[in-house]
């Protein structure tokens, strides 16, 4: 063994792209999986909701002359709140089982922390990892509901960055949160106290002005609400507004406290 | 082993089931209720997801759809989706013991393998089994049925049906549940399971009459087990009853009693090689 | 030029909250030994073995690896060094190829000077041919070597070991030794722990005992035995499991007696003397066993307990 261990390069890659490169190997072995959540199930979604119920929604609308929905179809309407739903759904699924096993049972992480790998760097590779996903899963989406006839403008193409942002927002916390935790026991009930709920009631499948005012309120305060009103906006062309501004500051700063949790999190597990 | 192998009746080669013996069966599902006694915790959060439907579906979507016909007169969209989240909490509730809580106990904790060595056979198990995810199935459907009647949905002395009814679709859920997930090998495969039900859950007809599919799908779907169950339990609570349902009915139990079969054969032979 | 130690700790010390992992101990380890730590569960090996490789934070005391102070240069110690945790902490779903390379890229090793020292470590491993085979279709001795193999990626100089061969079975162990008796040929300075002392007397140069974190001795293998036990022991076993009077006419006899739970330990220079001393005193047929002092004689001398529970 010569005493020049490592070779000399001009430039390091980052650290971070380390980290990543380890996950995206991983990914290739396992992405099968992963598929139907990530895409066939928001297309089930969109075909039952936006075709089917749809249809009763589109007649009664007509026949009553109500404009609840602003004038699109309930196929258009839903399309974006699914696209952000499922964004949330795809991170507190990947936020949970699968970085507690990098923790505890593979340990990935554990031998990444051996190498020159810092903890900041393990999570923002793993960050990097989640917010490609994202970007995969948006785009495929995004065109779906091209295909589908649900979108109306090229603003339409921001619903990529939406997703990724509304992805990244659950991500950060669900990762913070995984970090201490040393068994899956409270993973379920995440699910189905807190992604289940705000699934249905964040106006991906009705306004939310349909609710009573205190839980209007208590809609908005929730991050999926932003989500889907950002990425409606993107979809049906009206970007241009400071609410939409509102809804991206909102997502961006859940999205860096949730980073800055993580990290703490992160190092507390890795370095003890 | 406790049967004697050799004096077999020759129906009992054709399925291990008639070997089943009631009793033993019930000590398995014994075992599944000490099991979950403490982990209350899983089901009474899995009663919640279909109580939520119901309240976005009353609050949120019924504003929009307005109402729906339903033999003859229209009733509101509550009142039309209400019966067929009560199918699918049957069905949730027994889903998920019998693919994988089953696949973890049959190939990780090969649980099976040291029950097998007892006086109890493979007969015994399946019954056990299916036995257990009907009780949860169960559990789920009474509770939303109470939630439903709370709501001022159930509006039919029938609904008193929908008890056994919805027992029927979580056991022909289950029986179907464990006879697909024995034929799994990896966890990979399992996530095929979740990817079955998704579909019933949105295409069964329960946000929408199957009147808006093509006149070929809608024949198809008429005959998935979910249907049979969303089916049934919207006509027991809201009082329009026909000799119809009975065909609903039985199409449940003919699937129930393939998929025990099916069942028992394929745990015969993966624990009794 | 004066040699300096790859590692040297002073007063090194690790808490958990009320719990003393490691209680100020100071040791110094040279270029090119093999230096081992020798303990039972609980000892402090781990622990010790995680601040020496930049992983868990020293509470207190002076520790320093190549010069440089594991609480600043963490990453930059890290990168030349090879760490073969006692767990494996493989990828089981990766190949065996894929492990090397996704941890070569960790190191920044440009990719084929990577696939390079890839099939390099293979041979190395002994997994020739297996390259391509995923990890969790491997023998627990094959995926140990693999790990090995792993941590030399990087060429390091210092290698750090957590029980390399717990869990193996015996001709595993031979292998692993042997592969650890080829890297020390090279020159690699290698730290292990371990808590068979048959581990510890093949491949330690040096070792420290440890105990409820603290060193209870130090040394060679052979000073070690020397400083601490007679030349021989013998082993008695009796089925009634009273020893009392064999212990009261045996004791004169010999330097040491030890009871331990199954047996009479007799502690001395001349082993069939005491064995034909005590056909003579006791009429039983006890098949008494004559062998050498081992690393567990010391370990039992200094702490009135076995390295096994």
């Amino acid at each position: 063994m010569s005493a020049l261990s490592l070779p000399r390069r001009d430039r390091a890659t980052p650290l971070w792209s380390r980290a990543l490169f380890g996950l995206l190997v991983q990914y290739r072995r396992t992405w099968r999986s992963s598929v139907e959540m990530n895409f066939i199930y928001p297309v089930l979604y969109l075909s039952a909701m936006g075709i089917g119920l749809g249809g009763l929604v589109n007649r009664h609308l007509a026949a009553s002359h109500a404009a609840a929905l602003g004038g699109v179809s309930y196929l258009a309407f839903i399309a974006p709140g699914i696209l952000a739903s499922s964004a949330m759904q795809i991170s507190t699924q990947e936020g949970t089982w699968p970085i507690l096993g990098r923790f505890k049972w593979e340990r990935t992480y554990l031998a990444m922390a051996q190498t020159p790998l810092r903890a900041k760097d393990i999570l923002t590779g793993q960050l990097a990892f989640v917010a490609l996903r994202q970007l995969m899963t948006s785009a495929v989406f995004v065109v779906m509901m091209w295909a589908f006839g649900a979108l109306t403008s090229p603003e339409a193409l921001v619903a990529l960055p939406v997703g990724v942002l509304v992805g990244l927002a659950f991500a950060t916390p669900c990762i913070a949160f995984t970090a201490t935790q040393e068994t899956d026991a409270g993973f379920p009930t995440i699910h189905r106290l807190i992604v289940i709920p705000l699934f249905l009631f964040s106006g991906s499948f009705f306004p939310i002005t349909q609710l009573p005012r205190p839980l209007q309120l208590l809609a908005m305060a929730t991050p999926l609400y932003h989500g889907v009103a950002l990425a409606r906006a993107a979809t049906l062309g009206h970007l241009a507004t400071s609410a939409s501004v509102g809804h991206a500051g909102y997502l961006l700063a859940l999205a860096l406290f949730g980073a800055l949790v993580a990290r703490r999190t992160f190092e507390r597990r890795l370095v003890r | 082993m406790g049967a004697p192998a050799r004096a077999l009746p020759a129906g009992a080669r054709l399925t291990p089931l008639l070997l089943a013996r009631p009793r033993r069966a019930l000590t398995l599902v014994e075992r599944s209720v000490r099991v979950y006694k403490t982990k209350w915790i899983y089901i009474v959060s899995g009663f919640f997801e279909p109580l939520f439907y119901l309240l976005s579906i009353n609050v949120g979507l019924s504003h929009l759809v307005g109402s729906v016909e339903l033999g003859g007169h229209p009733v509101s969209y509550a009142r039309f989706v209400a019966p067929g989240l009560l199918a699918t909490s049957a069905m949730n509730g027994s889903i998920l013991d019998t693919t994988y809580n089953f696949f973890f106990k049959l190939k990780i904790a090969k649980t099976f393998q040291s029950v097998i060595a007892t006086p109890l056979g493979v007969a015994d198990i399946t019954f056990g089994e299916v036995g257990w995810a009907v009780v949860r199935g169960s559990i789920y459907s009474v509770g939303f049925l109470v939630v439903m009647a709370a709501f001022g949905l159930v509006t039919s002395p029938w609904a008193v049906l929908d008890l056994p009814a919805t027992m029927l679709v979580a056991l022909c859920f289950a029986s179907l549940g464990i006879a697909a997930s024995s034929y799994m090998r990896t966890w990979q495969d399992l996530s095929a399971v979740s990817l079955a039900v998704l579909p019933f859950f949105l295409f069964s007809g329960t946000f929408y009459p199957l009147s808006v599919y093509p006149h070929p799908v809608a024949l198809v779907i008429g005959l998935t087990p979910l249907y049979q169950g969303v089916v049934l339990c919207r006509g027991l609570t809201n009082g329009i009853v026909d000799p119809g349902l009975l065909w609903h009915a039985a199409l449940l139990v003919a699937l129930s009693l393939a998929g025990l079969a099916i069942a028992a054969r394929r745990l015969g032979r993966l624990l009794t090689p | 030029m004066a040699r300096s130690p790859v590692v040297s700790a002073r007063a090194l010390s690790k808490r958990f909250g009320d719990f003393v992992a490691v209680d100020a101990i100071d040791f110094d380890i040279w270029p090119g030994e093999v230096f081992g730590f020798l303990g039972p569960n609980g000892a402090g090996k781990s622990s010790t073995m995680r601040m020496i490789g930049c992983m868990s934070p020293p509470t207190s005391g002076e520790l320093r690896v190549r010069g440089l102070d594991p609480a600043t240069d963490g990453p930059e110690i890290r990168a030349h060094l090879g760490v073969v945790p006692q767990d494996d902490a493989l990828d089981d779903q990766l190949t065996v190829f894929d492990n090397l390379r996704v941890y070569a890229r960790y190191f920044d090793i440009p990719r084929r000077e990577a696939r390079a020292r890839a099939a390099e470590l293979l041979s190395f491993a002994q997994l020739e041919g297996r390259g391509d085979d995923r990890v969790d279709q491997l023998s627990g001795g094959m995926r140990r070597r693999l790990t090995i193999a792993r941590a030399l990626i990087s060429r390091p100089e210092l290698v750090i070991m957590d029980e390399p061969s717990t869990g193996l079975d015996p001709q595993a162990r031979h292998l692993v030794w042997e592969r650890l008796h080829r890297l020390k040929r090279e020159g690699v300075t290698q730290i292990v722990t371990t808590h068979y002392m048959d581990e510890a007397e093949q491949l330690c140069d040096r070792l420290v005992v440890m105990d409820h974190g603290r060193i209870v001795a130090s040394g060679s293998p052979r000073e070690l035995i020397r400083a601490h036990v007679s030349r021989e022991v013998v082993e008695i076993r009796v089925e009634d499991g009273d020893y009392r009077s064999l212990i009261e006419e045996l004791a004169p006899l010999a330097e040491r007696t030890e009871q331990l739970a199954d047996r009479l330990c007799c502690y001395v220079a001349d082993g069939d003397a005491l064995v034909a001393a005590l056909s003579k005193i006791d009429p039983r047929d006890l098949h008494p066993l004559v062998r050498r002092a081992s690393l567990e004689d010391v370990f039992l001398a200094l702490t009135g307990r076995t390295l096994v529970d």
